[in-house]
């Protein structure tokens, strides 16, 4: 199979895996769940490491490390804004139930 | 690539998928969130075993500086606040993505030049990356503002608003096919400056009560580019996770949008219709 149209499966499967997964999602934690998948997409510094590490223009590298840096704080961040929202949740889910 | 760093990746993404549906229900959420978490600290630990990188280490103090300050500011902020917080690490990786791709420009206008040939639909996914994740990263910024209360969180609308939106969107087609048709680094770098005006123009009419959703919408655009990206690098994990983001985002937003009764076209343009956008 040509490698364009295996990463074209790739991605029209994970589309429906991507709806499917989340569908039955209660209303209290869309926010949470936004946050998580916010977090999520700071993998784009997997690919900052990698376009950093392959270069040896000066302008290039610099440009990359600024990349580093956006995605570092977007995936840390992201992961631990999440838990701290959470965290509220679980504190105050005994006073006030979840509707689904 | 070889083999296990395949493999290595495809465990990740089965992590991001776990992630994603603990964090669906109230008694997994938080362990849903930790398995996301190291997926993403293992994922973006593979290449430094398979790959002969430069500058490690300048790139692990980037790495440093960059999680501190996310881990910082996420510990810090108000409960109140977090939403923002939500919008800035958005923007920020949007904007990660948007100059990741703008690299990988550079790369494949090296490799157009020395082989001859790149494919128009990899240049295509390149210029998506830059244009969508720098509207992601300007219209996350503007949130930001607008809930921080750094400026209005009114809708904000001038005569010339749609005029000047539709001919930034007729820029970015024409400056895509450019890039298509004969890939240059400064084709890019407008392509991303337009983008950053389509974003701040995309965001200024929402409303503040309505802003919550725009962040979902923009959140839902990075996961697009990150996994546009991916298919610009070849990278199966960030093709996976870019496009899980991208497709339960966007669900996400329309499930937001109808608990308020509205639908997402009508936040996003109702200011400009004349209606108001605070719901």
């Amino acid at each position: 199979m040509n490698e364009s149209v295996t990463l074209l499966t790739i991605f029209v499967l994970s589309v429906f895996v991507g709806i499917e997964v989340i569908s039955k999602v209660s209303s209290t934690l869309h926010t949470p769940l936004m946050s998580g998948a916010n977090a999520i997409h700071g993998i784009i510094l997997l690919g900052a490491i990698i376009v950093t590490g392959s270069t040896d223009n000066a302008v290039a590298v610099v440009v990359g490390v600024v990349a580093i840096v956006l995605a570092a704080v977007n995936m840390v961040g992201g992961f631990v804004v999440t838990d701290r929202m959470l965290q509220m949740f679980t504190r105050k889910k005994p006073a006030k139930k979840v509707d689904a | 690539m070889p083999v296990w760093v395949q493999v290595a990746y495809l465990v990740c993404a089965v992590g991001f998928i776990l992630a994603l549906k603990g964090l669906s229900g109230p008694r997994t959420a938080r362990t849903g969130n930790l398995i996301g978490a190291v997926a993403a600290v293992v994922g973006c630990a593979i290449p430094f075993f398979y790959l002969d990188l430069h500058h490690v280490p300048l790139i692990l103090a980037a790495i440093v500086v960059g999680a501190a300050g996310g881990f910082v500011g996420a510990r810090r902020v108000q409960m109140t606040q977090m939403p923002q917080m939500v919008a800035l690490f958005n923007g920020v990786g949007g904007g990660a993505a948007a100059l990741v791709a703008l690299l990988e420009l550079r790369e494949l206008v090296a490799a157009d030049e020395f082989a001859g040939s790149v494919p128009w639909f990899t240049l295509l996914a390149t210029a998506f990356t830059i244009l969508v994740g720098s509207v992601s990263f300007a219209g996350s910024v503007i949130t930001f503002l607008k809930l921080q209360e750094l400026m209005t969180s009114r809708p904000v609308v001038f005569p010339g608003l749609p005029v000047v939106f539709g001919l930034g969107l007729l820029a970015a087609v024409v400056l895509a096919v450019v890039t298509v048709v004969n890939p240059a680094e400064p084709v890019g770098v407008v392509l991303a400056l337009v983008g950053l005006l389509i974003g701040v123009l995309l965001v200024l009419p929402v409303g503040g009560a309505d802003v919550p959703i725009v962040i979902s919408l923009l959140n839902a655009f990075t996961g697009l580019t990150v996994a546009a990206g991916g298919y610009v690098l070849g990278n199966t994990l960030l093709l996976v996770a870019g496009t899980l983001v991208g497709a339960s985002g966007t669900f996400l937003t329309r499930l937001m949008a109808s608990a308020m009764g509205r639908s997402v076209a009508n936040i996003l343009f109702g200011a400009l219709k004349g209606g108001s956008t605070l719901g």
